[in-house]
């Protein structure tokens, strides 16, 4: 008996080894950091001159939430998330999908093709070219003047607008590639008798295709989140959270925070919410999933 | 006659859909082009600013001013570096540890892949700062290995994930028949699985290496000598300092550092179909 349940524990750390390597690496580099965020949230670290830190319990949050600069990041973050991922990014690429499912082929490849080269530009790329577009000798407001539309400095007026359009530019690739693969497996009877039995366009949207794809929208949702939540070399390049901090979201308030004011603790902090706030919509995401792993 | 007409009309109208559709398309499409636009024609331009337009003449001279050492050669051999140890770290690692779990049956498998799919799409942004505080403490800042190791682990968790998908699609019998001739699981895996693989095993490597290509924070954050740093933070340079950016050379780096990214990503998903990073993550 024992020797062979010595030897099935045997077997079993044998056929573990493999996994070691990762292991390792997803703990030192991963859940190392993650653990230690949560601890450093709780000090008052500082990068200069202090050779000692201490405890201060709650303090960086409590200081956090009484923070007018830290609630407007709160804000401007909602604010772009909900513009350029929930509305942005989501609606425009089914718009496109939907609309590719009856273009024809050329036009389709097109479209594509552009899309989904904004995707896969580097992210520090994208943010110039974008800055590019919206500054007040940019593409925009040539565009606007061939119009005789009022042009204006779009950085500064609209400076979270101007970002959340270029979020926009850059991630709705991935939606629409979502949505195609999904819109391509609703079965063509369906919409078909649909339209014989007099449905027009938007009731057949409403009625059918969206209920029928509702679980590719959820997850779809759920990963353009998380992915905004984190964008940070965009607005970096376009606007380094200026003018002033309009336009300065989570990320670039906790930087700011940890790295142009040395507030290692209260960066920390910061950082800690928003790794909360992510967590809380991964797990939102791994619930429609429901996968069998 | 109204049984007659009924087809046409209905020929007619999807006619029209698509007509609109295009016309939808073809709208957003020009939207979109316009920065791209911008940089392909600013980077043959010899007098380039801000705005999109054809160039009056077409000039090399914007790729021939950046094509130095300092400019490009170092940035992109850094970014190779970097990325290049990074993807190969988390193919390596990744395809060892999908085997086992694909293989065999453990208590631990589940909670394994549920907690590789939460970290997947943790933002990792957020840690940034922790990991700055951390890579101090134990002299890693500064570091090429000490980045490598970092990028690695944060595509560990989706390159697991989609490479144990992956390997589940390889059956099983095969690596059977290879065991009763005596081979060892890790012969097996290198010999069989492995090949049987391939596009897999691609996709995973293609998709590593463009994350860490066009990621900007992790490096920006760990490397301070700038000879160390890759194409994503040295593009900073043509502003910065220098107080008048020249705008053509920007597009012409652009183009430069964007292509190689371009160019696998084409490459892949001619191969394997469009949208192969979504594989194994929105299987809604």
């Amino acid at each position: 008996m024992t020797t062979a349940s010595s030897a099935r524990a045997r077997r079993g750390l044998l056929r573990a080894l493999p996994v070691s390597p990762a292991v390792v690496l997803l703990v030192l580099f991963l859940a190392g950091p993650i653990g230690y965020c949560a601890y450093i949230a709780f000090t008052d670290l500082q990068l200069t001159g202090q050779a000692e830190s201490g405890f201060v319990g709650f303090d960086n949050f409590r200081e956090a939430f009484g923070d007018e600069r830290f609630l407007n990041a709160v804000w401007l973050t909602l604010v772009f998330t909900v513009l350029s991922s929930l509305i942005g990014q989501n609606t425009l690429g089914l718009a496109l999908a939907s609309l590719m499912q009856r273009a024809s082929k050329p036009v389709r490849t097109l479209t594509g093709a552009i899309v989904v080269t904004a995707w896969v530009l580097p992210e520090v790329v994208a943010g110039f070219l974008l800055y590019a577009f919206f500054r007040r000798e940019g593409t925009l407001n040539a565009v606007l003047d061939l119009l005789h539309l009022p042009s204006q400095n779009w950085l500064f007026t609209l400076p979270i607008l101007a970002v959340s359009f270029a979020n926009v530019w850059r991630g709705t690739a991935f939606s629409m590639l979502v949505y195609s693969a999904a819109l391509n497996e609703i079965p063509k009877e369906v919409t078909e008798a649909a339209q014989v039995d007099g449905a027009g366009g938007w009731r057949r949207m409403w009625h059918i295709t969206l209920p029928m794809i509702r679980r590719s929208i959820g997850t779809n949702l759920m990963l353009n989140t998380l992915q905004t939540l984190s964008v940070f070399g965009l607005i970096w390049v376009m606007t380094r959270g200026g003018p002033g901090n309009r336009s300065q979201t989570l990320p670039l308030f906790m930087y700011e925070q940890a790295f142009q004011k040395s507030m290692i603790g209260y960066g920390t902090a910061v950082a800690l919410l928003l790794l909360l706030v992510g967590s809380l919509f991964s797990l939102v995401y791994m619930r429609l999933l429901r996968t069998e792993v | 006659m109204p049984v007659n007409n009924r087809p046409r009309t209905l020929r007619s109208r999807r006619t029209k859909h698509r007509l609109a559709a295009d016309a939808g398309l073809l709208a957003v499409a020009a939207a979109f082009v316009l920065p791209l636009a911008w940089v392909v024609l600013s980077s043959f331009d010899p007098k380039a600013d801000l705005r999109v337009r054809v160039p009056d003449s077409l000039t090399l001279d914007n790729y021939d001013k950046v094509l130095t050492p300092e400019i490009t050669f170092t940035p992109l051999l850094n970014s190779l570096l970097l990325c290049g140890g990074g993807t190969l770290l988390t193919v390596a690692c990744a395809t060892l540890a999908a085997y086992p779990l694909s293989r065999y049956r453990s208590r631990l498998n589940r909670p394994f892949m549920l907690t590789i799919l939460f970290a997947t799409s943790l933002p990792i942004t957020a840690i940034m700062v922790p990991v700055y505080a951390l890579f101090v403490q134990v002299d890693l800042i500064d570091t090429m290995h000490g980045t490598i190791f970092f990028f690695a682990a944060t595509q560990l968790p989706f390159a697991i994930w989609l490479m144990k998908n992956f390997m589940d699609g390889v059956p099983k019998e095969l690596e059977e028949a290879a065991w009763t001739d005596g081979a060892s699981s890790l012969q097996s895996l290198i010999r069989i699985v492995l090949p049987l693989m391939g596009p897999g095993v691609a996709v995973v490597t293609v998709f590593s290496f463009v994350m860490m290509w066009g990621n900007f924070f992790v490096p920006f954050m760990l490397l301070l000598t700038p000879e160390q740093m890759p194409a994503s933070v040295s593009i900073n340079d043509f502003f910065g300092n220098k107080g008048t950016v020249v705008y053509g050379q920007l597009a012409a780096f652009s183009i430069l550092y964007s292509t190689p990214v371009i160019l696998l990503y084409v490459l892949v998903s001619r191969r394997f179909g469009g949208g192969f990073a979504l594989g194994g993550a929105v299987k809604g």
